[in-house]
């Protein structure tokens, strides 16, 4: 898998990320979302088919998460830490390249 | 200079809106306090109040508005009762969790079931947990002064916690006295503009509120609305001083009324306060050694006034329009609490009276009063007493 286009984003987050409660529990540096990995509660998780795909990018737009990049040839790729395993994107997926198939881990 | 006018608690908490010029209100009409709304829209509709009033479709929704507006930084102000209230209570937590200083105006009224649009404390008093600062009017003055108390309260850096004022349905909410319109400057200068420094939308300080907590964090962030609570006490204080050199008119957490010499000391909120003095009157003329207190805060619930109080009588009764199911009243907890350590107390006898728009008359503190006065001379007294009940019903 390819490595996340927000690595540095986390890092950042990770390092300045205030341990100290403020008035009302807020998060006073925004992108706290991107070290609360939503990925762990996925039950089906969805498989890829390179050779299937057309590139429309169906997938990458209705992902609600979203977890679904493309790399350097436009093919989408998978982001586990954040995929909460909906289905969506092999719901929508016009030629069947994305299959869900369940959770082995 | 101050305008005097002849009005309702209800029109008293509008014009203390008006006053406190909130950016958003949101409200859903509610016996018996419809016309807190109503009159709002009104200003707000004749260009007196430049506020953005939103109609809703419920309680539910009308808190949630508040929340949104506040958490966007704006004063912010909602009325209801009973019902009403209690249809808001998940969101009451969320606004102290996120410490938004909302006010809320309550005409105290029953809870269902049996239907009932009468004076009681139920509906505030079932939402004390919430984290909400609770103050209680005796009269519509009250209504109006603690509204403004309650948002500068409220807004204190070191408190920000959302508050509710309650006035007595109908009793208050709906009966006319003259009241004392401060005027518009001096509120401005007693108040100021809301500033928020720590809930706010600002596309260029970007923050996130409502935010999850994992146990990790989750009991610091409740320990920090137990904090601001315990700050408000001394805010408070202070509020109710600068508010009487202000204005003149004089607030405590607790109200004594003829208490120096006092043996049984009565303690109450709201109206019942009015009907308690003129009795303690009428029994200091017959010799009886009896005095008054009245609970202005309920919430943050003043711990160290209650045993200053304590120190002054042998027996303290508590008049009380609730109940707290096997307990009693909320207040016998409450003062049972902040005695138990004491090692002098006086005897703590309860008295839940006046629900559903009862009214107490001094027949029914005749009763309270003997059984008090079993309490006085050492004989067996019951805890917990049930005033005015209708036997013959039973
Ligand atoms: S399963 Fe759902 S969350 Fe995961 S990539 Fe597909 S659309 Fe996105
Ligand atoms: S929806 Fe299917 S075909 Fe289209 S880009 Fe995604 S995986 Fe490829």
């Amino acid at each position: 898998m390819a490595e996340s286009p927000f690595k540095a984003d986390i890092e950042r987050v990770q390092k300045e990320y205030s341990e100290k409660m403020t008035p009302g529990a807020i998060a006073t540096i925004p992108g706290s979302s991107v070290i609360n990995k939503t990925g762990s509660w996925r039950v089906f998780m969805p498989e890829f088919n390179r050779d299937k795909c057309v590139r429309c990018y169906l997938c990458y737009i209705y992902c609600p998460e979203p977890a679904i990049y493309l790399d350097e040839e436009n093919y989408p790729v998978f982001d586990f830490d954040y995929c909460k395993g909906c289905g969506i994107c092999a719901n929508e997926c016009p030629t069947d390249a994305i299959i869900m198939v369940r959770e082995t881990k | 200079m101050p305008m005097r006018k002849v009005m309702k608690a209800n029109e008293a908490a509008a014009w203390a809106a008006k006053l406190a010029k909130p950016k958003v209100i949101a409200a859903f009409p509610i016996t018996p306090s419809t016309l807190v709304p109503e009159k709002i829209s009104e200003f707000v509709a004749d260009g007196e109040l430049d506020a953005e009033f939103i109609k809703v479709e419920s309680e539910h929704s009308a808190i949630s508005a508040c929340v949104g507006a506040s958490a966007a930084g704006v004063r912010t102000f909602t009325a209801t009762a009973s019902q009403g209230l209690a249809l808001m209570h998940e969101i009451l937590f969320i606004a102290a969790g996120m410490r938004l200083p909302i006010v809320i105006a309550v005409g105290n009224r029953a809870l269902s079931a049996p239907i009932n649009i009468w004076n009681d404390w139920q509906d505030t008093i079932s939402e004390r947990d919430t984290g909400w600062l609770q103050f209680y009017a005796e009269n519509n003055q009250e209504a109006l002064d603690l509204i403004l108390i309650a948002f500068k309260v409220a807004e204190d850096e070191r408190v920000l916690l959302p508050a509710m004022v309650g006035f007595d349905a109908f009793i208050l909410t709906h009966t006319v006295e003259p009241v004392e319109i401060p005027d518009q400057e001096l509120v401005d200068e007693f108040l100021g503009e809301y500033e928020p420094k720590h809930a706010y939308l600002d596309p260029t300080r970007p923050i996130t509120q409502g935010t999850l907590a994992f146990p990790a964090h989750y009991m610091e962030a409740r320990y920090t609305v137990w904090q601001a609570n315990e700050n408000a006490r001394k805010v408070i204080d202070e509020v109710f001083e600068e508010f009487e050199k202000r204005f003149g008119r004089k607030y405590q957490k607790i109200e004594e009324y003829r208490t120096d010499d006092a043996e049984i000391i009565f303690v109450t909120m709201g109206s019942l306060a009015g009907t308690l003095k003129e009795y303690i009157d009428h029994l200091r003329e017959k010799g009886i050694k009896a005095g008054a207190a009245k609970l202005t805060v309920y919430r943050p619930f003043p711990i160290e006034e209650v045993r200053e109080l304590a120190k002054k009588a042998k027996v303290l009764a508590l008049l009380e329009k609730n109940v707290t199911f096997s307990v009693g009243g909320a207040l016998f907890q409450d003062f049972s609490r902040a005695l138990i350590n004491e090692s002098e107390k006086p005897k703590i006898v309860d008295f839940i009276l006046g629900l559903g728009g009862r009214d107490v008359t001094f027949k029914d503190l005749d009763e309270a009063l003997a059984i008090a006065q079993k309490a006085l001379n050492g004989e067996e007294f019951n805890e917990v007493n049930w005033i005015g009940l209708r036997k013959e019903l039973l």
